[in-house]
């Protein structure tokens, strides 16, 4: 293939990854904007979605449309429910202090991660997409100064992956109709701005939170519903998610719901597109320092406001 | 002589005395928990004294660990040198990160600490030609030995692990009563008054993480020098979670609770590996059961609790 070709591949995959990066991504972004709490296990409950989807399609055995949608819909509500039912036993009992926080969350992440190794074992699975046609895109060049189109070998997408693009992005529309429209938004954004004040204005804050923690962990497992017809379930797999949710949400500024959007689609494509062309651990490497180098110099994220 | 001494002094006679009366299993066993100690000895001094909850200490014991092993194997420097070069280097990396991480301070210091240390893992697996990755590689026996001592057979291992472990105790003991520790401890209760009063905290927090680095890097030097083996794994992110671990079982900013600590959870995986292989459930537990019932951890609590002379 041609670089010009190879190019629009690699930022095809790198948009799907973007999607699921931002759904994800979103969740940690979500948790720490309105509880101020950094949650460690973000990537399990992204690794639990994945994993729920398959016992999901599984035990239905039916048509993999029906196993999927079944399977969008199930696997947030437990994953959801699980991490609200962590907040209330473990976060709140802390009071989210912010450093016993992050070892309890490691605490959890360990056992989420090994409970999943032993009751759904070391071995990665598949789920069927619902449906999985190939397209191929055309590819145009200069052929004696006239523009001519054809079908470069290996220049596809299949229509799962467009819509995995495109469900993410009505999730993410839905999220933002919520928190500005509805009133259970409102009450989360006040319980984010002061939450001494939304307690005396009779807002039952440890409950928004709770909704809060389960909503972020649903996020992630939305998105890994969605990526697990494209790569299989496994216990290990929310490493990644997790390590690469941290760089968006630092990039795009503690907290900020915009700014995630943006770092999403910015380190979600510039991964595609460098790990097609370089060393992927290279590439891993530089951009964990690159990171780390954001969050020393300028805390606040690249997009974000200086706090005041 | 003070209550603290005397209780250091002990344990190492007690730590030397369970040579003779263990079975050669767990000899073995108390050989590899007193250099995981010295590891965790080295993470109190910058969590349990300074107040620096580092997730990245992984990249100081590999750092350590590399510095030796690979000096011994692809440059074929004796095992005495190469222990030093191993200080340097994991002096020199904890100066480094030191002197970038410090910038930051709680949770961005400990995303920032955990960043490090993974860009260190990815690059030792990078560098697979020399390190050989995940898979590691070992340290010919023949090299592994000071002075005519040999390292690799059961008593110059247990008593060279001893003997470090002891340096390292006694080290910590003074230091954390002499005028330098009590500032940390300052620093830690309340950076602002530390800071009015005069002290430079920020260059004595850098240097707390030096000494934090270097000793965990001796600990990682020490690991690959007695067990003959250096592998990326100890680079990745259990490392670094394995002496916080310790440090909350055993006591935060206790002398002794490292060791109290490593050998309880030692013990506890090496149980729970027998069973399982999701081994790692247990440190989880153990984690979210310390931060809820237990925050002090034992020797923490015991000080609490009708023994305030506890170092």
């Amino acid at each position: 293939m041609d670089f010009g070709p190879h190019l629009m591949l690699a930022m095809l995959e790198g948009a799907v990854a973007a999607a699921i990066l931002a759904l994800t991504a979103m969740g940690l972004s979500v948790v720490f904007g309105v509880m101020r709490v950094v949650n460690v296990a973000h990537g399990e409950f992204y690794m639990l979605g994945a994993v729920i989807a398959w016992f999901v399609a599984t035990t239905l055995g039916t048509h993999p449309a029906l196993g999927f949608v079944a399977a969008l819909v199930i696997a947030p509500a437990l994953v959801g429910a699980l991490a609200a039912a962590a907040d209330k036993l473990i976060l709140q009992r802390i009071d989210y202090d912010p450093e016993r926080t992050i070892v309890a969350t490691i605490g959890l992440l360990y056992i989420i991660q090994q409970g999943t190794l032993m009751t759904f074992g070391p071995d990665a699975r598949p789920v069927e997409p619902p449906f999985n046609s190939r397209i191929a895109l055309p590819w145009y060049e200069w052929v004696d100064g006239k523009l001519s189109f054809y079908y470069p070998w290996g220049l596809s997408i299949t229509s799962y992956k467009l819509f995995v693009i495109a469900a993410a992005a009505a999730i993410l529309v839905a999220l933002w109709l919520f928190m500005t429209r509805t009133r259970a938004g409102l009450i989360m954004r006040a319980t984010q701005q002061d939450s001494q004040m939304a307690q005396a204005f009779g807002i039952p804050v440890s409950r928004v939170y709770a909704l809060v923690f389960g909503l972020g962990a649903a996020l992630a497992a939305m998105g890994a519903v969605l990526v697990v017809p494209i790569q299989q379930a496994h216990y290990l797999m929310g490493a990644d998610p997790l390590l690469l949710s941290f760089i968006v949400v630092i990039i795009g500024g503690l907290g900020s719901l915009p700014g995630t959007v943006i770092a999403a689609i910015l380190i979600g494509m510039s991964d595609g597109v460098i790990s097609v062309f370089f060393s992927p651990t290279l590439a891993k490497i530089l951009a964990t320092l690159a990171v780390a180098m954001v969050l020393v110099f300028r805390p606040q994220g690249i997009l974000g406001k200086k706090a005041h | 002589m003070g209550r603290g001494l005397v209780l250091h002094l002990c344990t190492i006679a007690l730590l030397a005395a369970a040579f003779f009366v263990l079975p050669a299993y767990h000899s073995g066993n108390l050989a590899r928990i007193m250099v995981l100690a010295i590891y965790a000895m080295g993470y109190n001094l910058a969590f349990g004294y300074t107040g620096l909850l580092s997730l990245g200490h992984a990249l100081f014991f590999a750092a350590g660990m590399y510095g030796l092993s690979l000096a011994m194997t692809h440059l074929a420097i004796p095992a005495l040198p190469a222990l030093g070069l191993a200080l340097v280097a994991a002096g020199v990396v904890a100066g480094i990160t030191g002197a970038l991480a410090l910038r930051t301070r709680g949770v961005a210091f400990m995303i920032v600490t955990l960043m490090f240390a993974q860009a260190g893992y990815l690059t030792a697996l990078y560098f697979s030609e020399w390190t050989r990755g995940e898979e590691g590689f070992v340290i010919p026996q023949a090299m592994r030995n000071i002075a005519g001592i040999d390292l690799s057979g059961e008593t110059g291992r247990y008593f060279a692990a001893l003997f470090l472990f002891a340096v390292v105790l006694l080290l910590i003991g003074a230091l954390v009563r002499a005028p330098f520790g009590r500032t940390l401890i300052a620093i830690r209760e309340n950076e602002a008054r530390a800071t009015m009063l005069g002290y430079d905290v920020q260059r004595l927090k850098w240097i707390a993480l030096v000494v934090s680095g270097m000793i965990s890097g001796l600990a990682g030097a020490a690991y690959a020098l007695l067990f003959g083996y250096a592998g990326a794994s100890f680079a990745a992110v259990p490392y670094s979670i394995f002496p916080l671990l310790y440090v909350l079982l055993g006591g935060a900013g206790t002398t002794l609770g490292p060791l109290i600590g490593a050998v309880f959870m030692f013990y506890l995986i090496d149980l729970s590996s027998g069973l399982t292989d999701a081994y790692m459930l247990v440190a989880g537990v153990v984690l979210v059961a310390l931060t809820l019932f237990l925050p002090q951890g034992i020797l923490g609590t015991l000080r609490k609790r009708g023994l305030p002379w506890l170092p």
